[in-house]
This record gives structure tokens, C-alpha cells and sequence, in this order.
């Protein structure tokens, strides 16, 4: 990821806070990722991180209020994808913490989300400031025929 | 998503069918909720042939039926999982604590207690 690539494609989406738009977010970034040549197996571990980064974004960053603002980017380079997932919520105050396997306020959660997006995608960074948002930037590496 | 039931014996089936994320999860939570407080079965098979994409929060719905189907000394078996729900399911480690079968209602009648050969 370091140094200068050149983005060959990019898109962005914004959207409110609401469950339902967990689905747009996915099969949007999916849709975009395969105009290159990914195996569906990659596409689905895209639309998992995807979902989980939302979902995060509007449970924890939202607190389920449903004013807020998601805004995901995505940037294609000839390396890969790299995908923004950005609230202007609450924040987490111990990114650390939060991202350990299992972590959760909700026992009716796994609290997986970070191990799933960790899991499938090549890299993984989180910034975050209370009372101002979190970012979620994750990359997936291109392999096989999308990455030459 | 959608979620048909079926009785069968002690066994509640559950046919989930369509996408299981932070939209759908409350839905398919009540759903269960309302029939295991109904059917109270000794076991709960999931037949999640007919889903099409899980998250972790899927997951959890899961994990919540599982916990209180322990509590009261019955289980959860997860029935023809896809192939990216299985890999979730082996990533959480429910795999290991709950039974994967792979048939769903119409062959696994009785999987539970021993009538199917």
C-alpha cells in the first residue's frame, strides 16, 4: 500500500444510518470489485468485511440512531482495492480492545466483526477519535489475472 | 429473509431463506424466539440451505438460539450451510460446538435421535 499508486477507478457512497443499508453498501462495493477479474470466493469476503464495517458503523459509531451519515469509498489501483468505511459517531476509545476476537457489549453479538474483516481482507487499519468518528480502511490485494 | 417452521417430533425446523444481516437478524430472532416459546423443542435444526449471504450478526441470532436451547438441555443443529456460510461458521468456532448435517428436512427426518440410518 505505501507509496504512489496510481487509482485507476474510484467510487463513493454516502447513506443514513439504517439497517437496510447494510445491502446497498455490500453489493455496491461488490459490483465495483468485480469489474476486475476476482474469484466469487474473494467478492464474498469482500461483501463480509463490507457488512460488518457497516453494521459496525451504525451500531457502535450511531449507537442505532439512524441520522447518521456512512460514507464508504472505494479506490481501485492496480495492487488492489482499498475500501473506506467512515462514520462521524461516537468513536471508540480503545480501538485495541474493540478489535479483539469476541469483543462485545451485545451477548446477542459475536463481536467476529473485526476478525472477519481481518480474516478477509489482505490489511487492515482502524482510526478512530471519540465524539468523532471512526475509519475503517481495509485492502484486498488483487491475485491471479486482476493483479498483473 | 424469510423463515418457514416445521414440527417434526421434538424438532423444530427452521428453513431460513434469502440474505441474514443487520437488517434481517432482529426478524429471523423473533421469529425463533416466538416459535421455540410455542413449540418448545428439544432441538432446534436450522436449515440454512436457502441463505444466500451471512454476517456476524447472523451469527449471533445463532449463537443466542444456542445458548438458550443449552439452558434448557436442548440443542441447535445447523442444517446445508453454503460454502461462505460454513467458512463463518467455522471462523466463529460454532462449528465446533453445535452439529453441522449435511441434509436438510426432507432426508434428515429424525436426525436427532438415532431414526435415520
Amino acid at each position: 500500500m505505501a507509496g504512489e499508486v496510481k487509482v485507476e477507478n474510484s467510487m463513493a457512497l454516502e447513506f443514513l444510518s439504517l439497517p437496510e443499508n447494510v445491502g446497498l453498501a455490500r453489493v455496491a462495493v461488490a459490483t465495483f470489485a468485480a469489474q476486475v477479474d476476482m474469484t466469487l470466493s474473494e467478492l464474498e469476503e469482500i461483501k463480509v468485511a463490507v457488512s460488518e464495517a457497516v453494521s459496525n458503523a451504525i451500531i457502535h459509531g450511531y449507537r442505532g440512531e439512524p441520522r447518521g451519515i456512512v460514507r464508504v469509498t472505494v479506490e481501485r489501483t492496480s495492487a488492489g482495492l482499498v475500501i473506506t468505511v467512515e462514520d462521524r459517531g461516537c468513536g471508540i476509545p480503545d480501538v485495541a480492545m474493540a478489535m479483539q476476537p469476541a469483543y462485545s457489549t451485545d451477548p446477542e453479538r459475536m463481536g467476529l466483526g473485526f476478525a472477519f474483516m481481518q480474516s478477509f481482507m489482505d490489511n487492515l487499519e482502524v482510526t478512530s477519535e471519540v465524539d468523532r468518528g471512526t475509519r475503517v480502511k481495509m485492502f484486498k490485494a488483487f491475485k491471479g489475472e486482476a493483479g498483473k | 429473509m424469510q423463515v418457514f417452521f416445521s414440527m417434526e417430533g421434538k424438532e423444530l425446523w427452521a428453513r431460513v431463506k434469502g440474505e441474514v444481516d443487520l437488517e434481517s437478524a432482529d426478524l429471523l430472532r423473533r421469529e425463533l424466539e416466538a416459535s421455540l416459546d410455542h413449540a418448545r423443542p428439544e432441538v432446534l435444526l436450522l436449515d440454512l440451505e436457502g441463505v444466500t449471504f451471512m454476517d456476524s450478526s447472523g451469527l449471533g441470532v445463532i449463537l443466542g438460539r444456542y445458548r438458550r436451547l443449552k439452558k434448557q438441555g436442548g440443542r441447535v443443529v445447523i442444517c446445508r450451510p453454503q460454502p461462505q456460510v460454513r467458512r463463518l461458521l467455522e471462523i466463529s468456532g460454532l462449528s465446533k460446538i453445535m452439529t453441522i448435517h449435511p441434509e436438510g428436512p426432507e432426508t434428515a427426518g429424525g436426525v436427532t435421535d438415532g431414526r435415520r440410518s
